[in-house]
Order: C-alpha cells, then structure tokens, then sequence
C-alpha cells in the first residue's frame, strides 16, 4: 500500500502541529521542515482546517494550530482525506466482476485493504507521536531540524 | 474506503473520562492493586466477563482456577486499594508459550476486561504492565496477543501501549 503524497503532508502537519500545540506555525515552517513544496502543503492544509483537525490563526505570527482529539484520531482518519479508496477499489471493478479471475483477485486485493484499514485505523496521533519519538535520531529532534530550517 | 462522517464525528469527541485518564488510577498509582485471581474472585469475574461478551461461562472460569495456574499461566485481577478492595475493576489472563508456530517462548496475553465504569483510567494498562512483569521474571522479552481486525477497542488500545504487527498472520479455511 502506497499512501498519496496529499495524505502524506498531512501525517506530517498534524503530527508537527500537535507536537508544538503551544505554538501556531506557518505552511512554510512546516513545509522547510519536511522539504516539501509549500503550495501543495497549503492545498492540504486547507483539507485539514476544514476538517477540524486543524485551526488557522489569522493576523501577524498567525498560522495553523492543531485542534483535534489527538487520542482519538487515527491515522486513518487523516488519510481518508485525501485517499477515495485502496488498491482493491482503484482496481477496475467492472472489469474484475467480469470473471471468476478477477473476482478472486479483487478478494485478494481486498484482504490486503482490509488490513491496511484496520491498522490505519488503530493508530492515533498520540500512539503515533511515541512511535516517532522510538524513530528520532538522537540530537536531530523534529523541532530542532525545524527551528534550523524555519 | 468511506465513513466519513463517522471518522469526522470521532476526531471531535471527547474521550468520555479524557482528564480522568490523568487521574489517580494511572499505573503504578496507590489507588490501584493488582493480584493474582483466587476463588473468592470467581463470581465478580464471570459476572463482568458476561457484561462484557454477552456469554456466560462460569465452567470455563472455574476450571482455570481449579487447575491452579501453573507457573506459566497468569491469572491477574485489579482492585481498588483499601475499603473497596472486594470489588473487581478488571481482569487479564496471561501465559507463556514455548515453541507454538515454530515461536521461541514468549507471552501470551488473551482476555482482557475492564468494567464499563471504570474504563479509560489507565487500569487495562496496569494489568498489561502487571502481567508483562510477570513474563519478565519468568525469562521472557516478548508480549503477543491476538485481535479481531475490526475490534476496534482493543486495536487502540494495544497499540496505544506500544504494540505493533507482528512476524505472523493468521490464516484460515471453512471446512
Ligand atoms: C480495552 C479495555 C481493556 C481497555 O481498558 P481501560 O482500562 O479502559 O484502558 P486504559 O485506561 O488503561 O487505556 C490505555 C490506553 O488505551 C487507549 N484506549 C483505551 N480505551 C480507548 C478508547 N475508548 N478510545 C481510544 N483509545 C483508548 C488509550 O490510548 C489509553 O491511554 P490514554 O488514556 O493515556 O490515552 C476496555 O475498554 C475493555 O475491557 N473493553 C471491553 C472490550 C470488549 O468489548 N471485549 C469483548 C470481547 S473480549
């Protein structure tokens, strides 16, 4: 399974917005972080205001500033932002329904959504922030790196 | 994949006891204890696993008991300290298998329950800490479990406490 680059970014804001939730940063501040491109950083942050997740701050120093329920927002709440569906549904359904072949390869492609479903689905923001911790390198923490970059 | 409006709704609610779950129950805190079963236990716990799956099975319970739990097999209920220390807040079953699908031995942590009233307190997570406890002593590093892909409960919780898919994936067949 490949997540969209769109569902991407997003993964990354929310988990940079709510690692510094005090703070309101700026789609260029979180864009340098990640060296991604800042125009499509906004397109996806426009996604996420309107979702709730996140809040934008007008006026001088504004910004986004998270605004969910980190305990209960899975990463698959996120990605079904952006993604209309997994491999098995971006399969041509009619084509597979056609014949016995692709019916069982539609049914294999849909064990392996089911799974990736189901795995998105239990992971929150707050799991996901201990796991990243369990990835930084030690000295190289994401806020140092965006404060170096910002 | 769908549901959005109900993933929409998810992300804005409120965990019903969010700052509770700060509260005075977290793991290790004086409030809450921790102990093997005994036989005393046994109507609390087939009372509250009935509440919880819709199925009694007071044989089952029973048995488990009546075997003793071996030095393998882990039996642990939570209480409150002091006063109310009669009344049973949850309860998890452990125990260490060796060599199953070619496994080295590790920990087995199978039924879980916490009481609806008592849930989001951080008790689920002082018997998992209990019993991962238990399986250090006995020489084992590693904890597994096993989850229905659309227990969803279950799902966050376990992996709120670190957990993560494993090496193997079951399989099965009609017959
Ligand atoms: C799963 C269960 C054991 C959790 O017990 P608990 O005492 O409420 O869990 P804890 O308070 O220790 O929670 C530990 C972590 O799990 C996660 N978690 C637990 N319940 C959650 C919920 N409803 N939503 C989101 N995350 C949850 C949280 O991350 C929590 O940590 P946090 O509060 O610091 O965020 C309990 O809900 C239960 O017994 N459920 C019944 C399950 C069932 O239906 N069984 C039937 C088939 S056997």
């Amino acid at each position: 399974m490949k997540l969209q680059i769109s569902s991407q970014l997003a993964v990354f804001a929310v988990l940079e917005l709510y690692a510094r939730r005090e703070e309101q940063l700026s789609v260029a501040e979180i864009a340098s972080k990640y060296e991604v491109s800042p125009h499509h950083l906004a397109k996806v942050m426009n996604v996420l205001g309107r979702s709730g997740l996140v809040r934008s701050v007008r006026g001088a120093g504004g910004g986004y500033q998270f605004a969910g329920n980190a305990r209960r927002t899975t990463l698959l709440d996120i990605v079904e932002l952006f993604e209309n569906a997994g491999p098995a549904a971006r399969n041509d359904e009619e084509l597979a329904e056609r014949t016995g072949e692709g019916r069982a390869l539609l049914q294999v492609m849909k064990e392996i959504d089911d799974i990736a479903r189901s795995t998105l689905g239990s992971i929150t923001i707050a799991t996901m922030k201990r796991l990243v911790a369990q990835h930084e390198v030690p000295g190289k923490t994401a806020s140092a790196l965006g404060a170096g970059r910002g | 994949m769908g549901d959005f409006e109900g993933a929409k709704k998810r992300m804005h609610e409120d965990l019903p006891t969010s700052s509770a779950a700060q509260g005075p129950h977290r793991t290790g805190s004086p409030g809450l204890h921790i102990r093997p079963a005994t036989r005393a236990d046994l109507d609390q716990v087939i009372a509250l696993d009935e509440e919880v799956t819709n199925i009694a099975k007071p044989d089952y319970w029973r048995s488990l008991l009546d075997r003793r739990p071996g030095p393998e097999q882990f039996f642990l209920v939570a209480t409150e300290a002091g006063a109310s220390a009669a009344r049973i807040l949850g309860f998890m079953l452990g125990e260490i298998r060796a060599w199953e699908f070619g496994s080295e031995p590790c920990g087995w942590v199978y039924t879980l329950s916490v009481r609806e009233d008592a849930r989001l307190h951080g008790i689920g997570q002082a018997l998992f800490d209990a019993m991962s406890d238990e399986f250090r002593k006995a020489g084992v590093s590693k904890v597994r479990t096993m989850v229905g892909r659309d227990s969803r409960l279950h799902m966050l919780f376990f992996r709120a406490l670190g957990m993560m898919a494993g090496p193997y994936i079951e399989l099965e067949k009609e017959l």
